[in-house]
């Protein structure tokens, strides 16, 4: 089974959901999930800019709204849309990542929509199946 | 919606009983049609709503709720800071101060058909938005501090609109009591480039016209003439107002714990009004509304550009503003004693009845226009404030149709172009930056607006006074 990412319906809004063998590598595909709903051809967008992401909560799905959030803050102060990533989970609910895109351009990128955060709505973290899943809602 | 376990107190108006951790009972303006298309959702977090400290008389929602985060979309409660009373993020929202603004423009729709495919065009270029669009403003950060204490005063005094402006806006165009310190820099950095920008999904820039007047007394007062041309605009207060959220929900998650407030869902998290987590959380959620008036403002003063380019002879003047995600200190009389309460009001509209200091002279005699937006190919209406209202809802009324449909359903249903081909046919000219986004904004995804004002009305929410029908569109 490989990794991967999808959104999925909810009322009025919209979820997010990555997967993969690691905790590390569903996070990042969450990421994915979430910048795919601004730029839908994330394939298209050059990772020519580098920004550090740190994150921490009091518990995995903390952890992982705080990165999912700190993620769309970079991204909006500097109007990037970020494609592809790394992270690392450290001891104490905490992360150090990077992500990489570069700035938004409407002759280049498909755009979606803009999300204003990452929510508690259908958070979850955990493992299902010899896999790890994070998903949750993200308000839109 | 399981409408047999409500106690039905009208046809517009059932009860949740007070049972459990409940302080008092709920309460959801509807017609049954609506309420039995509600979610449950609904019922639940307006019943946790009701548990929460301090809270008065009842937890409301309008006819227009859906499930949201912590408080329900269209859900209204206020508390009592002298009772143990909190201030919570989720009664506010993700967009601190989204709301509505309408312009009069004095033309009539003949007058404005054969120019409207370059109106429309003309809008489109000049009003920054979707994703990633920057305004015209530069702001450095410490500039962004006038704008969260101004409001719409600061784009006023920058030459952004007429100072007449300020008095058809909520609060005057300014709220007191704003301390940019109370807001984070990255908040502040998400911001200084996005000041007069439309933002993306349900906002919208849309220019209508009148299709019938229903209370012709009142319509006069606002100055709405049958046939003549109007201008809604719809947005917030952008990426500020998104990372005020995100900041304080986890301050608040910690004061909810520190002071011993049980709270039922995460997002529900609220610190008490006295205290100095709540007082920090209200005064950076007025930066958010401040911020949100002056992006109005500025977004008004770009529509007048325009206008005075393709049809100089317009005289554009503000109808009013309203805000419907918001937490508001106001006086309402409580069981005979009038009391200062915090009003949050989530995706939901203030709705003052005649009388009312707060409001502008020129409508105080008949009470508050209430903007009520529709989707790009469905009417919006607008509704005056009444004192029945003021009575039953804390003066609120609902603020737009609620969507039926999830984005995802939208999405398989419908192509964006194919949405805006089908608009066209019908003479309604929508322009957006997303074509994605047409399709999760089309007209068949969202709730009939016209039961949902019916209900508004009959409830005595608001009363209907015009009912505005789209010509063109402008989306992110």
């Amino acid at each position: 089974m490989q990794g991967g990412y999808e959104t999925f319906e909810h009322g009025a809004d919209i979820g997010i959901r990555g997967w993969g063998q690691t905790l590390e590598e569903a996070f990042i595909n969450a990421a994915k999930a979430l910048f795919s709903l601004m730029v839908s051809n994330l394939e298209e967008v050059t990772p020519e800019r580098e920004e550090k992401i740190e994150a921490q909560g009091e518990d995995l799905e903390e952890l992982f709204l705080d990165w999912l959030n700190k993620l769309l803050a970079v991204a909006g102060m500097y109007n990037l849309v970020f494609a592809t990533f790394s992270c690392q989970i450290l001891q104490g609910y905490r992360l150090k990542g990077l992500a990489r895109g570069e700035k938004i351009d409407p002759t280049k990128h498909e755009l979606g929509v803009e999300v204003k955060g990452a929510t508690y709505t259908m958070l979850k973290v955990a493992q299902q199946d010899g896999l790890w899943v994070a998903q949750c809602v993200v308000d839109v | 919606m399981e409408v047999k376990s409500l106690v039905k107190r009208s046809d517009y108006e059932w009860e949740i009983p007070k049972k459990g951790a409940m302080r008092v009972p709920g309460r959801i303006f509807a017609s049954r049609k609506l309420l039995e298309e509600m979610d449950e959702k609904v019922r639940e977090q307006v019943t946790n709503v009701a548990c929460l400290p301090g809270v008065v008389k009842a937890s409301m929602a309008m006819p227009d709720a859906h499930w949201g985060y912590g408080f329900p979309i269209g859900g209204v409660a206020a508390f009592d800071p002298e009772e143990g009373g909190i201030i919570s993020v989720g009664g506010v929202g993700y967009d601190i101060s989204c709301g509505v603004r309408c312009l009069l423009t004095g033309l009539k729709k003949e007058e404005v058909l054969p120019v409207l495919e370059d109106l429309v065009e003309q809008l489109f270029i000049t009003i920054p938005s979707g994703v990633g669009a920057e305004g015209k403003i530069r702001l450095s950060v410490k500039q962004l501090d006038e704008v969260l204490v101004g409001g719409a005063r600061w784009a006023v005094s920058k030459g952004y609109g007429d100072p007449q402006d300020l008095d058809f806006i909520e609060e005057r165009g300014c709220l007191p009591g704003a301390d940019p310190d109370c807001v984070s820099l990255e908040a502040k950095k998400r911001q200084h480039r996005q000041v007069g920008t439309l933002g993306s999904g349900n906002h919208y820039l849309e220019i209508q016209y009148v299709a019938e007047i229903y209370d012709q007394k009142v319509a006069e007062a606002f100055g709405l003439v049958k046939d003549e041309v109007v201008i809604s605009i719809h947005c917030g207060s952008r990426a500020l107002g998104h990372q005020i959220a995100t900041d304080y929900i986890k301050i608040l998650a910690k004061a909810s714990k520190k002071y011993g407030i049980p709270v039922k869902e995460k997002e529900l998290v609220c610190a008490p009004i006295l205290s100095p987590e709540g007082e920090r959380y209200y005064r950076a959620m007025v930066c958010g509304v401040n911020c949100a008036l002056a992006n109005r403002q500025v977004i008004s003063h770009l529509v007048r550009e325009v206008f005075d380019k393709i049809i100089p002879r317009a005289h554009i003047r503000v109808l009013y503003d309203v805000s419907h995600n918001t937490c508001k200190i106001e006086e309402h009389r409580v069981g005979g004693a009038l009391k200062r309460l915090y009003v949050h009001r989530k995706g939901a509209t203030r709705a003052w009845g005649p009388g009312r200091s707060e409001l502008p002279e020129r409508y105080r005699a008949v009470g508050q226009p209430v903007l009520i937006g529709g989707t790009m190919g469905t009417a919006s209406y607008i509704l005056v404030g009444t004192r029945e209202g003021e009575e039953k809802a804390f003066a609120s009324a609902c603020h737009g149709a609620g969507r039926a449909m999830s984005r995802h359903q939208a999405l398989k249903m419908w192509r964006g172009q194919e949405v805006i081909e089908a608009l066209r046919r019908r003479g309604i000219i929508v322009r957006a930056k997303s074509k994605k986004g047409a399709a999760e904004e089309a007209p068949e995804a969202y709730k009939d607006v016209t039961e949902v004002v019916e209900s508004a009305h009959r409830a005595g929410l608001a009363s209907k006074v015009a009912k505005v029908l789209p010509l063109g569109c402008i989306k992110g």
